[in-house]
């Protein structure tokens, strides 16, 4: 897995965010992919990744406990692969 | 396998759906005997322009990402590319199915020139003596003239959908390379007994040992082969397919017909899963989210004879529409169940209990002249 936390990243811009009860519905307008985010608070770091300098950034704004980071590491690494979420 | 915590909530439903279908007429130039729509005449009440729009920036609204356009044939329609155009416009994605009648070097070109657009040209036998008794003759020339006319206007990766039938399931890669010559990717559905696809179902379905075929062939060709997550019932012969594994109907799909009326899924055209209007007051929204059918399918459903099954968390008992339309109870096995356990059953439904389709828009038959002594 890449080592993303001190890597600035950004929601692709043909990507739309559906919030739903379990989290969201994360649309790529391009390649056609569907993606579940799986928490709410999995969707309030993507939506805040482009106002942080660093996906650590992002985190620590949302509140996200620190020994829950390595798990959301390794869920936006899944999402860059989807092309969801890419770097800046 | 138990179905995932994230499987669970969409059982519980969405506050908009993923897929929606979208029949915009029921005219149609063809009169396939599958049709599940039973379409062939348009509708006097299909919505008109303004209306569509109107659903469409309630679907923006909803955030829903893209619709499945289709009919009938949806090109008959003169305001086929106002409406998909003000879609897009509108941040909703469109995927149309059409038998490809109507996509000359002109179209071809014009919907080349849009984005957000996927075709499907419907394809039903890798050649014409398979494609045409099922879809009427001259339809497999038809559909290969469309496909030409695309990849001539470099459209891209069209798509080739095929509804899956015993007299086909042998070309399954025969379809494969029919796709790959035009860079396009096939798509391959299961074929329910819904519309005149009630009436020949029973002459069409794959037989129980061409299902195993299906589902080996899948597990060879699944990431490359788009299949709308229709054949979950065959997750029962082995490792999953790739897919939710479970209907969506009312859940995460729904289907509007052409005069606005809502069903759960584009399966079930009759009264039994009608959940609204689109011209009632609040709209697709207020059906979507209220209407008591919607509600009660987004409850635990039972697995009623299937409970004792070991089978059950893989199959999930089937499709809804194919056992409602052979007559089979929701709580069981569907009629295709790959262990065998509704054979009995369905010899046993009397025809006088099976549902008929509530609508039917086909043409009239062509009595024979020498009948009508003519």
């Amino acid at each position: 897995m890449r080592r993303l936390l001190s890597t600035a990243l950004e929601v692709h811009p043909q990507v739309a965010l559906r919030p739903e009860p379990f989290g969201a519905l994360a649309y790529h307008y391009d390649n056609r992919r569907l993606v579940f985010l799986r928490s709410r608070d999995m969707l309030k770091v993507v939506e805040s990744l482009s106002t942080h300098s660093t996906l650590e950034d992002a985190l620590v704004a949302s509140d996200i406990e620190p020994q829950r980071w390595q798990s959301f590491e390794s869920a936006i690494d899944s999402l860059i692969s989807s092309e969801i979420v890419r770097v800046r | 396998m138990s179905a995932s915590p994230l499987v669970e909530q969409l059982k519980g439903g969405l506050d908009a759906p993923i897929c929606l279908t979208w029949e915009l007429t029921y005219a149609c130039n063809l009169e396939c005997i599958h049709c599940l729509s039973s379409s062939g005449r348009r509708d006097p009440r299909e919505l008109s322009t303004e209306q569509a729009k109107a659903v469409l920036d309630e679907l923006a609204a909803l955030q829903v990402f893209y619709i499945n356009i289709g009919g009938g044939e949806p090109m008959v329609r003169r305001d086929f590319f106002d409406i998909i155009e003000y879609s897009v416009s509108k941040g909703i994605g469109v995927k149309f199915s059409t038998n490809g009648a109507y996509i000359d070097t002109e179209k071809a070109k014009r919907l080349t020139d849009m984005d957000y657009l996927d075709i499907q040209i419907s394809l039903d036998g890798a050649d014409a003596a398979t494609n045409d008794v099922v879809r009427g003759t001259g339809s497999y020339d038809t559909a290969r003239r469309a496909m030409d006319n695309l990849a001539s206007a470099g459209f891209g990766p069209f798509k080739i959908s095929v509804v899956v039938t015993r007299q086909n399931v042998s070309q399954l890669d025969a379809f494969k390379a029919l796709a790959d010559s035009y860079g396009a990717q096939l798509r391959i559905t299961r074929l329910r007994p819904a519309g005149r696809g009630a009436d020949t179902w029973h002459q069409l379905h794959p037989t129980n040992t061409q299902q195993r075929d299906i589902y080996n062939w899948l597990s060879a060709h699944g990431e490359n082969v788009l299949t709308g997550d229709s054949f979950f019932h065959l997750n029962a012969l082995g490792p999953a397919l790739p897919g939710l594994n479970m209907c969506g109907a009312g859940r995460v799909v729904c289907l509007i017909d052409p005069i606005g009326d809502v069903y759960a899924c584009p399966f079930v055209i009759h009264d039994e899963f009608k959940a609204g209007n689109v011209l009632d007051a609040g709209g697709f929204t207020r059906v979507w989210r209220e209407s008591d059918l919607f509600i009660g399918l987004r409850k635990p459903q039972s697995a009623g004879a299937c409970a004792s099954c070991g089978a059950y968390d893989e199959c999930q008992g089937g499709c809804m529409a194919a056992k409602f339309f052979t007559g089979l109870p929701l709580d069981g096995p569907d009629p295709e169940c790959v262990g065998g356990d509704a054979d009995a059953l369905l010899a046993s439904v009397p025809v006088s209990l099976v549902p008929r389709p509530s609508q039917d828009h086909s043409k009239p038959a062509r009595v024979p002249s020498i009948v009508a002594g003519r």
